[in-house]
């Protein structure tokens, strides 16, 4: 079947089959900062926004995605806020091994536009799905929290 | 889907059926069935309800990127043991509407074997009660090991839910009956508690479950009633 996804803007085509997630489709376009982790909903590394709001793609299947918006890492290229997400991740030393960091600047990124003032206590709870295989929560929570000190 | 491997031949997108709503409507909170969780904890009168209890609960919920994505109607049609929410919702007194069984209260929908039908949408009573939600977790990001929800209304009526035993929540009737005439909370959550059956999963034993029963139950007493 044929779906139409606006993914960072660009307005696609996609032939996908009908039990595929979006997960897949997008790995199989080439988004390759999308990672394939659990893929049962719960490790938060396939984060992507689907009209602005993070989702987890392995569990989102790629038909029900017709005609939604779709962002990825690669989208956000130029936004300043990711530089500045990103920025705050690197001097903090928050990313070891990298593999969770598109999920987590992506919910990060959400978090932003939702919440204004967040506590430290709605930091955690919003970003309770993004788990880190190297367990870097520490510089992970220390880099946010000076991300938003700085925004603020 | 994630959580079996059981092949689906058949899958109706339910997204355009306009099923995606919540409102007040005869003194009910309605939510439409296909309403993300996402988009209930981000609704004014859902924030506003039951003095942010239920807000509470929802953001309790396992993680932001699924509740933007499951469904209330696919949170509750599957009557999962686990489900936190279908703990609260019985003690709100909630009703159901499905499309082919038409309306009824949440507490019999649970017993029923309905299997093929639509939930339309739920029919919380927009009753002036005060809530309590606890839950038992290893730790915030897990399903709760055992969860209860209590809540009161102006003239005392209590309702008391327990779930997550492993099985899906059901009503402490006895103990609801035993509030209209006694006042002693320690034997209400005693009687709660010896009235339901619990079993041992993954999770936890049975008896660890009988034994943080009646605690959870009195601490939603206490904090109802303060």
């Amino acid at each position: 079947m044929k779906i139409i996804l606006t993914i960072n803007n660009v307005k696609r085509e996609v032939e996908i089959s009908p039990s595929e997630f979006l997960l897949d489709v997008l790995r199989r376009l080439d988004y390759m900062s999308v990672k394939k982790g659990c893929d049962t909903g719960t490790c938060g590394v396939c984060t992507v926004l689907m009209d602005g709001k993070p989702v987890l793609s392995c569990s989102v299947l790629a038909a029900s995605a017709d005609g939604h918006e779709i962002t990825t890492i690669e989208g956000l290229e130029n936004d300043p806020e990711f530089k500045a997400i990103s920025n705050a991740l690197l001097e903090e030393g928050a990313d070891q091994c990298g593999f969770c960091s598109p999920g987590l600047i992506l919910n990060v990124y959400a978090m932003k536009k939702e919440l204004k003032n967040p506590s430290e206590e709605d930091m955690k709870k919003y970003l309770v799905g993004n788990l880190c295989r190297c367990t870097g929560y520490v510089p992970q929570m220390r880099a946010i929290k000076k991300y938003f000190e700085v925004k603020a | 889907m994630r959580l079996s491997s059981r092949k689906i031949d058949l899958a109706i997108d339910l997204q355009d059926a306009g099923l995606n709503y919540v409102k007040i409507e005869s003194d009910e909170l309605k939510i439409g069935g296909a309403t993300t969780l996402g988009e209930i904890e981000r609704n004014e009168i859902i924030k506003a309800a039951f003095n942010g209890e239920l807000i509470k609960t929802l953001q309790a919920i396992w993680s932001v990127q699924l509740r933007n994505i499951a469904t209330i109607g696919g949170t509750i049609f599957p009557r999962l043991g686990f489900s936190d929410l279908i703990t609260v919702l019985l003690a709100l007194n909630t009703d159901v509407v499905l499309y082919n069984n038409g309306r009824m209260p949440l507490e019999v929908f649970l017993e029923e074997k309905i299997r093929k039908d639509i939930l339309v949408e739920l029919a919380i009573k927009k009753e002036n009660r005060k809530l309590s939600f606890q839950y038992m977790r290893n730790s915030f990001y897990d399903f709760s090991i055992l969860n209860t929800a209590v809540s009161v209304d102006e003239n005392k009526d209590f309702r008391i839910a327990i779930g997550a035993r492993p099985a899906v929540a059901s009503l402490a009737k006895k103990a609801m009956n035993y509030l209209k005439e006694n006042d002693n909370i320690e034997e209400a959550a005693k009687i709660a508690a010896e009235e339901m059956t619990f079993g041992s999963n993954i999770k936890g034993s049975k008896e660890y479950r009988e034994m943080i029963a009646p605690v959870l139950v009195r601490r939603g007493l206490e904090e109802v009633l303060r």
